[in-house]
């Protein structure tokens, strides 16, 4: 890892002779008319593939776009060889984005026929219209460069994107193609929506499902192949895979994460390709894909709906929870244990609260020494448990309440289960001691009312030890 | 055509690296991780870059060992990703190949400041060339990468013999196989190790696009024609082993029939592999499409003839 980074410091620091503030403002406000077409037209692809690519991570295809960018291969060969022969030098690039889009096309076609017509499952289909297009795609690349007027050269930058080599028509066609697959993604929005979520559904209602698939991987097929040239053949799979995926950790709404998709998207093309405008000698593509990925890791760790930090805290505050409740509950058993056994017993018997021993709540649960004594010392700071001399301890007034509320609602819990959605009573104890914790106080009125007949007191159906 | 001794041995190469691929492939398909092969090969460049860029030579061994790490971390982080960031497996895969694909370009940048070290010959492989560079193994002069390969396909062989109950298992019930005392996790990343060593060995000699094709085609097209798995390894060996040898002859000669020369052997053996998935697609006597329609026909006919109701 520091290896790496010295390494990437290193290509920086060379490929740099760091920027003046004058051609980082030049670049920032897009004086330059060339860098503005750049910058514009892939922060444009951006947005577009940030949009497209949501409804694919949702039908948990993002692998698609890898299938597809490969597949479109053997049309750039074929397409550069039409052109040859027709007497161009081939490199037209809307000859050669419409070879790119046929055979993307019929790649897209042949994946749905073995998904639909075969037991592979999406994840084969995939991987296999990937390899065997691409494969013919180099097969063919491999005739037609030795084609006498031909020099494919160029061809090579499909394949790791050559911001550089394009020309201004080129951007328009870009910007044209992106902008048109992003007005379609958002007015389709509620259609691709159900699909995504429900085609069986959207089917049953009517909707034309399997031409709404086709629509959604040729939208896929446009916003690949138009990356083709800006990113590259490999990278343009970043684009419609990692903005997404980003957007996905900060909502649980789709019409917001599409939304902070393509701000990701056109965020990670908009400094892509400016840092790479500044930095001629970094490829812009790389930089790009660099750019989504950090935010990518950002969202990861930091998002706070579904981030992982977010989840931890939430976790950890739940375990904490669980942990106070146990302890609670567990004192309580004492004292009614130590009630009982003091004679009376039976039905009425009041609990005393009444010092108990350390020793005597680690034998009730198996945690560990350790663990308890954090408990109860968060337990002590929080008012519920209070030091009773010689290393005893005792439940506070406050502490007592909390502590009956918990064991009522942990039995009242298990006799419901038994009751009424048939577990065996040996398992209960685990259920309830999970599902108490998520039980809201208006349930629990429900229950307590249902229950109310049965018995005053309710007691827990296994035995106590 | 004019067949030398060259393309006998750009076939066996190629039939080694094919078979070494199927053997893991099969299990691939089974797990649902088709896209792995394709994403460690591209994930491995930067290790390559920066093998060749702490060593400064192209020696193949440094190569070698840091595109392996590489690829199996591409496995790592795939699984830590989709795990601990509750991401879509798929999705997991392709942020972290491309990323690593980005880094290892702009590593070639800067390694390129010294030597070219051209990524398309990663991607394509250079298998004409497999014959020049030998090396003597007893009295055979026998190209590196074919004895590379050979031992790759033997330790392969050797894995899925010797833990082929626990391979089998873990793949179709990884849940089982935990309670039952094998870590599914293990035999994961054991999966793992040897497609991320398959497919760099395979590469410097025959490119990435036999890897991706023959781990991933000869394994599904098997899977059309049984349901059994010794069977399905099996037929998915023999069919890498028929892709590549009709791979190099279909170089030699199809593009004649257009008027060209010859072409890449390599993109033609993973061409080679889709029509034999093709045929099986098709005739596959279990639930080829043919078969399929010629049911679905009978039956109709069944239908009609068995209803005098609609004459």
């Amino acid at each position: 890892m520091v290896c790496l980074f010295w390494l990437a410091t290193g290509v920086a620091a060379r490929a740099m002779e760091l920027p003046s503030v004058a051609e980082v403002w030049e670049v920032v406000t897009l004086e330059n008319y060339n860098t503005r077409l750049v910058v514009l037209s892939t922060a444009l692809l951006g947005v577009a593939s940030g949009l497209v690519g949501s409804f694919l991570l949702l039908r948990k295809r993002s692998l698609m776009g890898d299938a597809l960018s490969h597949a479109t291969l053997p049309g750039i060969g074929i397409a550069f060889a039409v052109g040859v022969s027709l007497g161009g030098s081939g490199k037209s690039l809307p000859l050669l984005l419409a070879g790119a889009t046929v055979s993307g096309v019929i790649g897209v076609l042949v994946m749905l026929a073995i998904r639909n017509t075969t037991r592979l499952r999406d994840d084969v289909a995939m991987g296999l219209v990937l390899s065997v297009f691409f494969g013919i795609g180099v097969a063919i690349l491999g005739m037609v460069q030795a084609m006498p007027q031909a020099s494919a050269a160029g061809l090579e930058s499909f394949i790791y994107g050559k911001t550089a080599s394009m020309v201004k028509s080129d951007f328009f066609f870009i910007a044209g193609v992106a902008a048109a697959s992003a007005l379609i993604a958002v007015l389709l929005f509620k259609e691709f929506t159900l699909l995504c979520f429900d085609d069986d559904y959207a089917a049953s209602q009517g909707w034309p499902s399997f031409g709404l698939d086709l629509l959604l991987l040729g939208l896929v097929t446009a916003v690949t192949v138009i990356g083709l040239q800006a990113v590259g053949l490999i990278l343009v799979i970043a684009f419609l895979i990692t903005p997404p995926t980003a957007a996905r950790f900060w909502t649980e709404r789709l019409p917001r994460m599409m939304g902070l998709s393509a701000v990701i998207g056109g965020l990670s093309g908009w400094l892509g390709a400016s840092l790479s405008a500044l930095l001629p000698r970094l490829p812009a593509g790389a930089v790009i894909v660099l750019v989504a990925a950090s935010l990518f890791v950002f969202s990861m760790f930091f998002a706070p709906a579904r981030g992982v930090l977010g989840r931890w805290l939430r976790h950890r505050r739940l375990r904490k929870k669980v942990h106070r409740q146990h302890l609670l509950r567990a004192a309580y058993e004492l004292l009614e244990a130590h009630a009982r056994g003091s004679g009376n017993g039976g039905r009425g018997t009041s609990i005393i609260n009444e010092p108990f021993d350390r020793a005597d709540l680690q034998a009730k649960r198996t945690w560990r020494p350790r663990e308890l004594a954090r408990i109860i010392r968060s337990e002590i700071a929080m008012g519920h448990i209070e030091e009773a001399g010689e290393g005893r301890l005792r439940l506070s007034e406050e502490g007592f309440g909390e502590a009956a509320r918990i064991t009522r609602n942990h039995r009242l819990w298990e006799v419901y289960l038994v009751k009424h959605a048939d577990i065996a009573p040996s398992h209960v104890d685990r259920d309830a001691d999970m599902v108490e914790h998520i039980l809201e106080a208006d349930l629990v009125r429900r229950l307590e009312d249902e229950l109310r007949d049965r018995d005053a007191w309710i007691p827990s159906p296994h035995s106590i030890q | 055509m004019n067949w030398t001794s060259f393309d006998t041995w750009i076939v066996i190469t190629a039939a080694l690296c094919a078979v070494a691929c199927a053997l893991p492939g099969c299990f691939l398909v089974l797990r649902k991780m088709s896209m792995m092969g394709d994403a460690i090969s591209h994930a491995v460049l930067p290790g390559l870059a920066v093998a060749f860029l702490i060593t400064g030579t192209r020696a193949s061994s440094a190569m070698f060992i840091g595109a392996a790490i590489v690829g199996i971390l591409t496995a790592v982080f795939t699984q830590w990703i989709s795990k601990v960031g509750n991401v879509d497996r798929g999705a997991a895969m392709g942020i972290v190949f491309t990323t690593l694909f980005a880094i290892g370009l702009l590593l070639i940048v800067r390694a390129a400041d010294h030597v070219d070290l051209d990524p398309g010959c990663v991607l394509y492989g250079a298998i004409e060339l497999v014959p020049l560079d030998t090396v003597r193994l007893g009295e055979f002069e026998v190209p590196r990468a074919a004895a590379v390969l050979g031992v790759v396909l033997i330790a392969n062989f050797g894995i899925v013999v010797a833990l082929f109950k626990e391979l089998r298992l873990s793949a179709f019930d990884p849940a089982l196989a935990d309670t039952l005392g094998f870590s599914s996790r293990f035999f994961h990343y054991l999966l793992m190790t040897m497609v991320a060593v398959t497919t760099v060995a395979s590469f410097e000699a025959v490119g990435s696009i036999i890897v991706i094709a023959m781990l991933i085609v000869p394994a599904a097209t098997a899977l059309l024609l049984t349901r059994r798995l010794i069977p399905m390894i099996a037929i998915a060996c023999g069919v890498a082993f028929l892709a590549a040898a009709l791979g190099h002859v279909s170089a030699l000669t199809v593009p004649r029939w257009f008027g060209f020369d010859t072409t890449t052997s390599s993109g033609m053996m993973a061409a080679m592999t889709g029509l034999l998935f093709g045929l099986a697609w098709l005739f596959s006597p279990s639930e080829g499409l043919v078969i399929r329609w010629l049911h679905q026909r009978r039956g109709s006919d069944g239908l009609r003839g068995g209803s005098p109701a609609q004459g």
